[in-house]
């Protein structure tokens, strides 16, 4: 499991596999935000955490399609459901890799970008918190896309059509929860079904993934 | 003789010929009835004036819209137990039907909100779920549609339809708790019993809902037969080549 968690993070890391390209596209959303809407800092204030969320969800969708497909088309998915290691777990691991590879730069980021949006003192805090409770459900949820849609060739759009409606609720509670803090009240419920939110798919999504890429390759 | 006789596709067909005559024309009856009915035979509600004769579409629309996505829940899971291809194939073919609900319930609501709300669309659970729901359907549909094989596709699509509802149902409690909500609330609760719908307006409207219930098995039923027919279609002519 390690040696894969490396050899994923190696790979995504030196081949150009698109660990920068998540990063950048979250930096054009928000950088371009306020040239959309305009400089007025109590607007932008006003929408920063729904931007920020938006903007690490895009991000973390553009790369979803590079999670499994370059393995299937290499053979290593097939190598990986005969192993030893259930495929299960190689899934999650797989999961695992990329949310280190695209959810925790977002959040890294997320607070400087934020600070460029005008992001309330008060909302930093549960923002990142939030993120850092959200983005693995979103790497989990794109696990399950990613398998559904790994046979498919450029099934890069129907990926998003397909995980566009599972990533509601992530995005409903998270950018709630940073609402609430940036303008004052009190977050903890949003943040409570967000952590409950992840935790299950963490949980049931390497399983369906698993399941679906059996019936796949059978 | 069980349920599970008509998984044999023969059976199906026999039984779908059988039905379906039958179908059609209750439901026609039943939807005419209950639309003439609803949009000439009652009275103007007294704050909404006319507009309230919409609900003749717009509520067995919706109430099929999710009963749909239940009924390809159910076949799904049995494809995925029992691996019947009629069922699957009964999932595949309601869903555009299901889909069509959908936007009929979205738009005619739409309609009926542009005079009385005074806007087209509003960001409330109601409206918000639907549109999720549609998503949805648009997306099992998609995917049906990208796979070659069709056990494959058949297996995929069920195992969407399967997350989808776990996803749906959690959309549905998140927007209310996203957003306050702008619909009203049910006529006709079912869990209290009671109804806060006035007895002239209410035979019609369960006379409508009977009818797109017929209406939807009817098309059902029809669309499976068609697919059934389909493979069958595909299979001889994959015959014929492997022979030829």
């Amino acid at each position: 499991m390690k040696a894969l968690l490396l050899r994923d993070l190696r790979l995504a890391v030196r081949a150009g596999g698109g660990f920068g390209l998540g990063l950048a596209f979250f930096l054009i959303v928000t950088v371009l935000v306020p040239f959309a809407v305009g400089p007025d800092p109590a607007l932008l204030s006003r929408i920063a955490p729904g931007v920020l969320w938006l903007g690490a969800l895009l991000a973390c969708l553009l790369s979803l399609d590079r999670l499994l497909a370059l393995d299937h088309e290499d053979g290593t998915l097939d190598l990986l459901a005969t192993a030893p290691l259930p495929l299960e777990g190689a899934l999650g691991i797989k999961a695992f890799a990329h949310w280190i590879t695209t959810g925790l730069p977002l959040v890294a980021a997320a607070p400087v970008l934020g600070l460029m949006l005008n992001l309330s003192v008060s909302g930093y805090a549960v923002l990142v918190g939030a993120l850092l409770l959200g983005t693995p459900a979103l790497s989990t949820i794109g696990l399950f896309g990613a398998a559904l849609t790994v046979g498919v060739r450029r099934g890069g759009l129907l990926l998003s059509l397909l995980v566009l409606p599972l990533y509601v609720p992530t995005l409903i509670f998270g950018a709630e929860a940073a609402r609430r803090a940036a303008t004052g009240q009190e977050a903890a419920t949003p943040l409570l079904m967000l952590a409950g939110l992840t935790l299950a798919t963490l949980a049931l999504m390497p399983f369906a993934s698993a399941a679906v890429l059996r019936m796949g390759l059978r | 003789m069980s349920l599970w006789e008509y998984a044999n596709p023969v059976r199906f067909l026999r039984l779908s010929a059988k039905a379906q005559p039958v179908l059609w024309v209750a439901a026609g009856l039943s939807l005419s009835l209950g639309l003439l009915w609803g949009f000439f035979g009652t009275p103007d509600d007294m704050r909404q004036g006319s507009t309230v004769k919409i609900i003749y579409l717009h509520v067995p629309a919706a109430l099929m819209a999710i009963n749909a996505w239940f009924m390809m829940l159910v076949a799904s899971l049995i494809w995925l137990i029992r691996r019947h291809h009629v069922s699957a194939l009964a999932a595949k073919a309601a869903a555009p039907v299901g889909l069509m609900m959908t936007l009929i319930a979205l738009v005619t609501g739409a309609i009926w909100g542009q005079p009385m709300w005074g806007t087209w669309w509003a960001w409330d659970p109601r409206l918000t779920s639907f549109l999720i729901l549609f998503l949805f359907y648009l997306g099992y549909i998609a995917l049906w549609s990208a796979i070659d094989d069709p056990d494959t596709a058949a297996d995929f699509t069920s195992v969407l339809c399967l997350v989808g509802s776990v996803f749906a149902v959690l959309s549905r409690y998140a927007v209310k708790f996203w957003n306050q909500g702008l619909h009203q609330g049910t006529s006709v609760p079912v869990a209290t019993g009671g109804r806060t719908i006035s007895d002239v307006f209410f035979y019609p409207l369960v006379l409508s809902m009977v009818g797109f219930g017929l209406l939807f098995i009817a098309l059902v039923f029809l669309r499976t037969g068609t697919e059934i027919r389909q493979r069958r279609t595909r299979a001889l002519l994959a015959r014929a080549r492997r022979g030829g």
